[in-house]
């Protein structure tokens, strides 16, 4: 299958630039700032057995203590804001933040409701944005390597 | 006691209403309606609000006949449905929030949606200035001996969405938990008033990712009953494909899932792959993986073509190779058995009185399914069962996902075998008075009501989506008491409720 294809030579970029930089190891905390759910589902379908994102020492952590990575989903609703400022702020430096979908660039088709902020960068500053509605896993392992290719560069 | 029909007949029946009657009422044939509903005679499908009036859609049980009651309230002021009948609590808690529309006789009145963040109150009601405080929130009292609470949420520590969670556990055991939702609220009901038909189809697909189809097709469902569109029959069949590879692709999901929250990731591997596999094939045959916009008012954008078809040929076989093997599993491992089985149990008399759709009514004795209850097309011309269960604990929850996987290949199965051809979309006819519409549709998690009436011009004035979440949350409350908290989110999990359908 071409995908799988794609994939594994998508994870062993991820691999080599993950092991140079960040000594083999990048923990991410993700925060559903009020995402219908979509972008969860394709976070989520990481761990599967096609994409095994922890093979690459790429993995999801339970406390914003433990995390390099924040990805943010959603617009960024004003019922959400507080908890995702105190999310970033439990996070230790270095940081950073991934803003994941079309609504957490800029709201996508929320943007103007009363209940929504319009973005992540409304919050938290972001570093990287992987666009889609929502983006599909190798979409966002792309965007996690973009990140890691930046880092320290 | 009176019938639907003769509450229908005691009010104002509403033109220009597709395909149930609407009529406009007075308040003691709502209050009528309102003994229907405790009697359990009659179901609620939903309670909604406008500027000055709100709106009951009810499901009588005898006959299957819907039927949508509108009690004008100019005063700002309503009979509670939730005081006589608790389904109707949150539904009226959010009404005063979005509204100021004040259900009279509900004891409970703290906001629900609104957390005193947004710039104003009443937001869906300009006219309604006065502002209500609602930043302080006081979860309900318990009292007693050795109690101690733990907070969760709205940032949980996978990957899931934001809710809040306040258990009172004695020990290990839940003797209350206390849900506080709307942290994922967008404004959606806001955002579809004054939005032309293309733009609130966005939308509605947007309510709850994993029933994206689901929400897609109420809405065009609405739209065209309002509109009296005739759709091509080939878009009808490929609707219902899309919407049973959906269910697929969520059920799959669930049960790894649910057997990974019992500590047997085995399962989780298995299903996993499976539910990808899913995805892959949508994405071949509709250019998407969870089929988004695909549906449109008027039909479907996007003809699978022979490549579609032959993916989707190849995933049922596949899935229908691996699932015994797997099932056998599941049915056989006495630690996975020991987790599920007689755990969070939700009794059949309350998934009654909560009209609970989905896989969680039917694991508790209740068969609704609105694929037979209120049948469209294709499922009228379809053969298939719908399993229920009484036990409602995590173990039928499972079981009936797993029949209705099975239920659901044979289902696309037969649609590939008897696809029509022709056209994608219908034609629109011109149209320059108001009407209105509504559609109950059968996602994964149960039914989704949508109701909207247009202007002259063809936009939406208002549109209501419920989703099926706001009849299942409150039992997962009940369903978890005297539960150990470790079992919390095995619990939760075989509920898989939606928060982003349900915070709107």
């Amino acid at each position: 299958m071409p995908e799988d294809w794609a994939i594994a030579e998508l994870a062993a970029a991820i691999d080599r630039a993950a092991r140079q930089r960040l000594g083999r190891s990048l923990s991410i905390r993700t925060v559903d700032a009020g995402s219908c759910n979509g972008c969860e589902l394709e976070l989520n379908a990481l761990n599967n057995v096609f994409y095994d994102i922890e093979r690459f020492g790429v993995r999801f952590v339970a406390s914003p203590r433990h995390a390099d990575v924040l990805t943010v989903t959603g617009p960024v609703t004003k019922n959400m804001r507080e908890a995702l400022r105190r999310t970033y702020e439990a996070m230790p430096n270095p940081k950073w933040v991934v803003a994941i979908g079309d609504c957490a660039r800029d709201g996508g088709c929320f943007a103007g409701s009363y209940a929504v902020l319009d973005g992540a960068h409304s919050v938290v500053p972001v570093d990287l944005h992987i666009p889609g509605c929502p983006p599909s896993p190798r979409e966002i392992l792309m965007g996690l390597l973009a990140l890691i290719e930046q880092v320290n560069s | 006691m009176s019938g639907l029909a003769d509450l229908v007949a005691e009010g104002m029946l509403v033109p220009y209403h597709a395909p149930w009657p609407r009529c406009t009422v007075q308040s003691s044939t709502w209050q009528r309606a309102i003994a229907g509903l405790v009697s359990v005679k009659m179901t609620l499908l939903g309670l909604w609000g406008e500027t000055e009036c709100v709106h009951m859609a009810v499901i009588e049980a005898a006959t299957n006949t819907v039927a949508i009651l509108s009690l004008p309230c100019p005063d700002g002021v309503y009979p509670s449905v939730g005081q006589a009948h608790p389904p109707a609590i949150r539904l009226e808690r959010a009404i005063l929030d979005l509204f100021g529309l004040v259900p009279v006789g509900l004891p409970d009145q703290r906001p629900w949606l609104d957390h005193g963040c947004w710039p104003e109150s009443f937001p869906l009601n300009p006219p309604r200035t006065a502002r209500r405080d609602s930043e302080l929130y006081t979860f309900l009292p318990v009292e007693g001996g050795g109690l101690h609470q733990i907070a969760v949420g709205p940032v949980h520590a996978g990957i899931i969405e934001p809710g809040h969670f306040r258990f009172t556990a004695n020990g290990e055991a839940v003797v209350r938990l206390e849900e506080r939702l709307g942290y994922a609220h967008k404004g959606i009901e806001s955002l579809m008033a004054g939005a032309d038909l293309a733009g609130a189809a966005k939308l509605a697909g947007r309510v709850s990712g994993d029933s994206t189809v689901a929400y897609g097709w109420a809405f065009a469902m609405a739209a065209e009953s309002a509109l009296q569109l005739e759709i091509p029959a080939r878009a009808i069949w490929l609707r219902a494909l899309m919407a049973e590879l959906e269910r697929l692709a969520n059920h799959l999901g669930d049960i790894g899932a649910i057997c990974n929250d019992a500590a047997f990731p085995l399962l989780h591997a298995h299903f996993g792959a499976l539910r990808e596999r899913v995805l892959r094939a949508a994405v071949t045959a509709f250019g998407h993986r969870l089929m988004r916009d695909c549906i449109v008012p008027g039909g479907v954008s996007i003809d699978p073509g022979p490549d579609g078809v032959e993916a989707i040929t190849a995933l049922i076989a596949s899935i229908g190779e691996q699932l015994p093997r797997l099932v056998e599993t599941y049915d056989n491992t006495a630690s996975l058995q020991d987790r599920t089985v007689s755990t969070g149990v939700l009794k059949p008399a309350l998934a009654t009185q909560y009209g609970a759709g989905g896989y969680i009514g039917r694991a508790s004795g209740r068969s609704f399914d609105t694929r037979r209850t209120q049948p469209y097309a294709p499922y009228d011309q379809l053969a298939f069962e719908v399993p229920v269960l009484s036990e409602g604990d995590v173990d039928a929850r499972v079981w009936i996902r797993i029949r209705e996987v099975e239920q659901s290949l044979s289902l696309v199965k037969q649609m590939l075998s008897a696809l029509p051809g022709g056209a994608l979309v219908g034609s629109f006819a011109d149209r320059t008075e108001p009407c209105e519409g509504a559609a109950l549709v059968e996602g994964f998690r149960g039914d989704i009501l949508v109701w909207l009436r247009l202007g002259g011009d063809g936009k939406v004035e208002r549109c209501h989506l419920r989703d099926p979440s706001w009849f299942q949350w409150p039992l997962l409350e009940a369903a978890i008491e005297n539960n150990i908290v470790a079992d919390f989110p095995l619990c939760n999990k075989s509920f898989n409720c939606s928060y982003s359908g349900h915070d709107l």
